[in-house]
């Protein structure tokens, strides 16, 4: 009898809102939950940095998880190797910046400072890409169709890929250094009036700035160009694509080249936020790539991005909250996820 | 008669361990209606699939337009000019009907004189055009998968059990779409249980049992010959009508 009491009548509705809100959109729901738990627990101007800073990582992230979920997404290939391309692309990027475009980098100019980090990133993604092809062409294709042994064979491959690296470059931590108009940070005092000021390190603005336009071109890639569809389709239903003409192997060795690429460039962006790299901090980052893709659904994009947003954010969060936890929020998070929605938060429904 | 179209000659499959096709002989004619009965199990979609490429053939060829296509690659056999529809008609569920017809097209954009001739033969296309195709009937979904099939022109038709679990009205739509197409002389195999729609459209029958061809010749002979139809099909009087 909602109509007699119209206060039940509305709770009623408002409920049911919020059970559809949180079948349907099961991503923004987690996303603003987290961002309004995280303000409650800090002051506006701490809670306006970390978002910030947590959004820069998580686009990084998604820059590194993305050729993974697809790969696996497309061809259900498990390549465990995905993490020494970061590694190769951090290496690359560094070794662009302290060398052939060193001078570009020491000038505090902004214009100098980027036209160095581009070519530097250009050059991560094409050497992690091409070595993504040999990969691709001499270790993943023989063991398509098979985990057990695709678990072995990137794990070996990773293996001498990480002592590759550090056959060229040295096994010792290598500090890439900022460009230097990236150095430091904006500060704005008296951001909110009364409360304080703002401290905003400068390169996470240039990362999440960069992030969110590769975020942006790739969801176009996806859903606009008919090279979109057709990987949308090969994720769906593999045979149902070489049926109507298609090479789903030409397809899938593309979609590997450009993971491993866009690998490479996470990877390159990682070394100059944390401004040390090592050969292993690819088998570091993998942790939170392999969380993030089973946050998002594997083989789905959209989910990837919001899952390495969502993986970004609580790393910063429970990091000043409660700095002992960090190591453990992520995984927490895929868990209660799991436990939520265990199929991820965006997924690809396959036939 | 002229040449046809797909020869399947001694055509062996396994899938699994599992002997399927016992070395299948089956001549399909040029711009004509065959189609291919038999009982749950006989091994006609399998036939389908063999001719298709995604089932190996370990003895036996099968020739399309005077080539063996035998060992050929799925993809490379859907592009000298055969099209396929599965059973579960292989819509991409999230992908728009528009969508779906445009990875169809494999020469570059479609053809809108035949888009509208599609259009006139399965309405729902046009209205559901931006709408995921998921979201469509069995009887909508069955339609995109042979529009999809038809979007470009192709030698060759394989349509495995189109009417499988849908209505009566529907299958009338259906069975007006393949009577287009037969006056368009587009050469189809079609696999059925469903005799009366089989009856309807065909012109030469295969039927198999077992993983062979047991009886070919005209539909005319075998829709006139109720003993014939008893000891192929099994086909009790007033069944499938």
């Amino acid at each position: 009898m909602s109509q007699a009491n119209p206060s039940v009548g509305q709770w009623a509705l408002w409920r049911d809102r919020l059970l559809k809100l949180q079948s349907d959109k099961p991503h923004l729901v987690l996303l603003g939950l987290m961002l309004f738990l995280a303000f409650l627990a800090m002051d506006p101007a701490t809670w306006f940095v970390l978002t910030i800073s947590g959004m820069a990582m998580g686009t990084m992230l998604f820059l590194m998880a993305s050729g993974m979920t697809l790969t696996f997404g497309l061809m259900s290939v498990l390549n465990l190797a995905h993490g020494a391309f970061i590694s190769l692309g951090a290496f690359v990027g560094a070794v662009m910046l302290t060398g052939a475009l060193g001078v570009y980098t020491v000038s505090p100019s902004l214009g100098w400072n980027l036209l160095a980090i581009l070519p530097a990133l250009f050059a991560a993604m094409a050497v992690a890409g091409v070595v993504g092809w040999l990969f691709e062409v001499i270790v993943i294709k023989p063991v398509y169709g098979d985990h057990l042994k695709q678990i072995l064979v990137t794990v070996g491959g990773s293996i001498v890929l990480i002592q590759l690296i550090e056959v060229t470059w040295g096994a010792n931590e290598i500090p890439v250094p900022r460009p230097g108009a990236l150095r430091g940070a904006f500060v704005i005092e008296d951001w909110v009036p009364l409360i304080g000021g703002l401290v905003m390190e400068k390169f996470r603005m240039v990362a999440l700035i960069l992030g969110l336009t590769v975020y942006g071109l790739m969801l176009w890639v996806i859903d606009r160009t008919r090279l979109g569809i057709l990987v949308r389709a090969g994720v769906e239903n593999r045979e149902m694509v070489e049926i109507q003409g298609y090479r789903i192997g030409l397809l899938f060795l593309g979609v590997f080249i450009a993971g491993s690429a866009l690998a490479g460039l996470g990877g390159a962006m990682w070394g100059m936020y944390r401004e040390i790299i090592t050969a292993h901090m690819g088998e570091e980052l993998m942790i939170s790539v392999i969380v993030i893709i089973i946050l998002g659904g594997l083989g789905s994009i959209r989910g990837c991005f919001y899952g390495a947003l969502l993986v970004g954010l609580i790393n910063l969060y429970i990091g000043y909250i409660e700095p002992r936890l960090a190591a453990v929020a992520t995984v927490g998070l895929m868990v209660g996820v799991l436990m939520w929605r265990p199929q991820g938060l965006i997924p690809v429904i396959k036939v | 008669m002229s040449e046809p179209i797909l020869t399947l000659t001694g055509v062996h499959a396994d899938i699994d361990q599992y002997h399927i096709l016992h070395g299948i002989e089956l001549q399909v004619p040029r711009g004509e209606l065959t189609v291919l009965l038999g009982r749950n199990g006989a091994g006609k979609s399998t036939t389908l699939r063999t001719i298709m490429g995604l089932t190996k053939v370990p003895r036996g060829s099968v020739t399309f337009n005077g080539k063996d296509i035998t060992s050929w690659s799925t993809s490379r056999i859907a592009r000298a000019g055969i099209a396929f529809v599965p059973e579960n008609m292989g819509i991409f569920g999230q992908l728009t009907v528009r969508e779906n017809l445009v990875l169809a097209g494999t020469h570059g954009p479609l053809d809108q004189a035949r888009l509208d001739w599609l259009f006139d033969l399965f309405p729902p296309l046009k209205k559901f055009w931006d709408r995921p195709a998921g979201n469509l009937s069995g009887g909508q979904k069955q339609m995109l998968a042979i529009a999809r099939a038809m979007v470009e022109p192709r030698d060759l038709l394989l349509v495995d059990e189109p009417t499988k679990g849908l209505a009566p009205a529907i299958i009338d739509d259906l069975a007006t779409a393949f009577e287009e197409l037969k006056a368009r002389e587009v050469s189809i195999l079609l696999v059925e249980q469903n005799f009366s729609f089989s009856r309807r459209l065909g012109q030469t029958v295969a039927v198999m049992n077992d993983g062979q061809v047991v009886h070919s010749g005209t539909m005319a002979e075998l829709a006139q010959d109720s003993a014939l139809q008893q000891d192929l099909l099994g086909l009790g009087l007033g069944a499938h009508q």
